[in-house]
């Protein structure tokens, strides 16, 4: 009897409790249920799935193991920071006993020799795939646009185009590497070699997408447009300005949604093979130090590494959205 | 007038005699650094501890030195890092400091001023191959086999595979690495060959005649090459062998201590150039080393727990505490649950460890003209000038007298710098009993049963 009671007790405010929850649930809408279900059944499968697989270093990380590592990769970059800043302590009072003792010394201070942290590896990426993101469109959209415009540009250029698209940028790291280690000699570099070779080689693989979806925009501009244009006289550049530009802005945009894409993921790569600094160098430590940890690290890398690549993809929308056609218009 | 210019020319001499006398006093005190930031790689292996240590316990700092520390991807990465300046010094297998400046491999002058540790390596074979060799291993009272494990025991196996037509493949660490010549003196000394070189006919597989077939894997991908079944067996530093325990995945049969009692193992190596260009910087670098060393093996290894908890950071070693703990703090696993005491497995200073011998040299010298990668004969006093022109007893002398002079060291724990030639006495404590006098590397390559004599060439 007893239990019963106690039982329907307890039943009765759970219930009223899932009905709240239910309540609320779709008042926020199907729109956030549904990837929450997708979340919690991806979480489930993968922590059951991770216990069933042995690899030499341990069990596979769970969800559970991979956020003890987050903490762990987060208070070792706190740590970090504190070496750092007793590092550069400590060589302002070394600096200053040289002084005294020295006095044609000039005190000059030292970048922090520790190595990076996690944290920094993400920073590193990032600022290496935006500055190779940009380079290329620096140089891609003047020449998208050149195409688009020109036939004759078109057929010159489309069959080089297509031939270099298809190749793994990959494939050309060797030789990037070699030719800036041959080129890029100064005793004192504004910025390190390996940044380079990281960034042109994002370069190579971004460039493509946005070369051919700028030319195809261009080359599809509504002909009622054009003949404006033409009817009203105006100069190339005007005609480009006015009329080209903002009537191939979605293209434009497309293609750099794209190569910004590959470039993430080609970054990564390009890290490990070569060594360079970034989350990709990151993993493949990793791989090589084959503690029982290591796992889970590389697993919040990898969480890490989707997480900015899906962020990196919505930015560009955002801004697609900003700048595209219509809306622009309706801003002015 | 007259009075007043001799007075005058008088504290002239007496200025211009200061002037001389001062610098000639100073040369007693160390200078400062030429050049403070310097990039040192290294291979993740527990024997680079001296660099993490001088680091992390600021002897590099004390020195102003300002030290950038770096995992290189392999040795070739490494030898080359340090060949076109990316690196200013590095962790090193002491073979390739000799082979570089020999010019077997890529050519260049590397020297080496510090010798790193002793001992610290062993040999793992695959679970597989353990089973069918322990049933020829003699067993102690409780049933455990008895050590040192010779390859006589393997030949058995070697043999089998051989008749079957399958290649015993093996991995060791470099073509010039201390592994590849343990390995090997290991091998040979239970009759088994190991392959010759002739790198004069550009055979640089050293596989020529060969029983077990040996080839070049990094270190931290040794136990996942021995998982994939690529090799049966190798040889490599820790914690790589203690990792395969741990993944049960092999057995650890000898570690080198057992092959050659207290054996030179890794150095530290520069170029020359750098040597000659900042001379104070590289006897700044020799001295916090030999500091960092001292503190490794001070009070009976009272330290290492410390030093493996720095080890086991990512950056460094990276590997597990407990694996790395295994083979630094004295003791060391072999089959899973058979825990010996090894306590010398790694020695950082004692025994004078660090300084850099010219026997030490020239017996990786004998092992390179034993295996053909010398490929002719070569006179005795050949190898006196070579392994002194390599290693650099003097550059050490320097940093460790300037330490007893700062009493940041004892005179006691150096060798008597007065009396000291450079060449330990014969030694004979080899698995095989062969005697070694580094004086004498001829007669010591002509003693082996295996290997090039006087007079061969392939």
């Amino acid at each position: 009897m007893s239990t019963t009671t106690s039982m329907n007790e307890q039943m009765e405010p759970k219930v009223l409790w899932l009905d709240r929850l239910l309540a609320v649930a779709s008042s926020v809408g199907k729109r956030l249920a549904m990837p929450v279900v997708g979340f919690a059944a991806f979480l489930l499968l993968w922590s059951v799935a991770a216990q069933n697989i042995d690899t030499s270093l341990g069990k596979f990380p769970g969800p559970q193991a991979v956020w003890q590592q987050f903490g762990a990769l987060h208070a070792e970059h706190n740590r970090s920071r504190e070496k750092e800043a007793a590092f550069y302590e400590r060589q302002e009072k070394r600096n200053a006993a040289r002084a005294a003792e020295d006095p044609d010394y000039v005190p000059k201070i030292r970048a922090y020799t520790g190595k990076e942290t996690f944290v920094d590896q993400i920073g590193t990426s990032l600022v290496t795939v935006m500055s190779g993101f940009f380079l290329a469109a620096l140089m891609a959209i003047p020449l998208g646009i050149a195409i688009g415009l020109s036939r004759t540009l078109n057929d010159a250029v489309n069959p080089i185009v297509q031939l270099f698209k298809p190749v793994s940028p990959l494939a050309w790291l060797p030789l990037v590497t070699m030719v800036v280690s041959a080129l890029y000699v100064t005793p004192d570099p504004i910025v390190a070699k390996s940044f380079l070779v990281s960034m042109i080689t994002v370069t190579l693989c971004c460039i493509w997408p946005m070369v051919i979806n700028t030319s195809v925009g261009v080359a599809s501009i509504d002909k009622d447009l054009v003949n404006v244009s033409r009817v009203l006289r105006l100069p190339a550049l005007t005609h480009v300005k006015k009329i080209v530009l903002p009537a191939s802005v979605p293209m434009i945009f497309t293609g750099m949604r794209l190569s910004l894409g590959v470039a993430w993921m080609v970054l990564i790569a390009a890290e490990m093979l070569a060594q360079n600094p970034g989350l990709g160098k990151f993993v493949w430590d990793e791989f090589q130090n084959g503690s029982s940890d290591s796992l889970g690290r590389i697993m919040a890398a990898v969480l890490v590494i989707g997480f900015i690549g899906f962020l990196l993809d919505r930015g560009m929308l955002l801004i697609q959205r900003w700048v595209s056609w219509d809306k622009s218009n309706i801003a002015n | 007038m007259r009075f007043i210019s001799v007075w005058k020319s008088a504290i002239r001499v007496l200025l211009s005699v200061s002037l001389v006398v001062a610098p000639a006093a100073w040369a007693e005190k160390l200078g400062y650094p030429e050049k403070e930031e310097l990039t040192f790689g290294f291979i993740k292996l527990t024997d680079m501890a001296p660099i993490a240590i001088a680091y992390e316990n600021g002897y590099f700092e004390e020195e102003g030195l300002y030290v950038t520390i770096e995992a290189q991807a392999n040795w070739k990465v490494l030898l080359d890092g340090v060949i076109d300046g990316r690196l200013d010094g590095a962790h090193m297998l002491a073979g390739q400091p000799l082979a570089a400046t020999m010019g077997f491999g890529t050519k260049a002058h590397i020297i080496t001023p510090f010798s790193m540790d002793l001992n610290g390596n062993g040999i793992t074979v695959s679970n597989a191959v353990w089973d069918e060799m322990k049933p020829h291993i003699p067993k102690m009272a409780d049933g455990r086999p008895v050590h040192p494990i010779k390859a006589d025991y393997l030949k058995p196996v070697v043999d089998k595979y051989r008749d079957q037509g399958k290649p015993f493949n093996m991995g060791m660490v470099f073509p010039v690495s201390t592994h590849n010549y343990e390995l090997r003196y290991w091998l040979a000394a239970g009759g088994i060959h190991p392959g010759f070189y002739a790198p004069h006919k550009g055979d640089i597989s050293g596989q020529i005649d060969a029983q077990a077939l040996l080839s070049v894997t990094p270190p931290p991908q040794m136990p996942a090459t021995l998982e994939a079944g690529t090799i049966y067996g190798y040889c490599v530093g820790e914690p790589w062998n203690q990792q395969a325990v741990f993944k049960g995945i092999g057995v650890p049969v000898i570690t080198d201590y057992e092959i050659w009692k207290d054996n030179p193992e890794k150095v530290f190596g520069i170029t020359k150039e750098f040597a000659e260009k900042y001379p104070n910087t590289t006897v700044r670098i020799v001295r916090a080393l030999i500091r960092a060393a001292m503190w490794l093996d001070a009070n009976d290894n009272a330290n290492r727990p410390a030093a493996v908890k720095i080890l086991s950071q990512s950056n460094y070693v990276g590997a597990d505490y407990d694996v790395i703990a295994n083979s630094m703090t004295g003791t060391f696993e072999y089959e899973k649950g058979d825990k010996r005491p090894v306590p010398d497995f790694n020695v950082f200073f004692r025994y004078n460890a660090t300084y850099p011998y010219y026997s030490d040299a020239v017996w990786y010298l004998t092992q390179m003209r034993r295996w053909g990668q010398i490929a002719e004969d070569k006179s005795d006093d050949w190898y006196h000038e070579l392994a002194s022109s390599v290693y650099r007893p003097d550059i050490y002398t320097k940093a460790a007298k300037s330490l007893i002079a700062e009493k940041l060291a004892n005179a006691k724990d150096f060798p008597d710098f007065a009396k000291e030639d450079g060449y330990k006495p014969a030694q004979s404590e080899f698995i095989d009993g062969v005697v070694y006098d580094g004086r004498k590397p001829n007669a010591y390559i002509d003693s082996f049963n295996i290997g090039l004599k006087s007079g061969q060439k392939l």
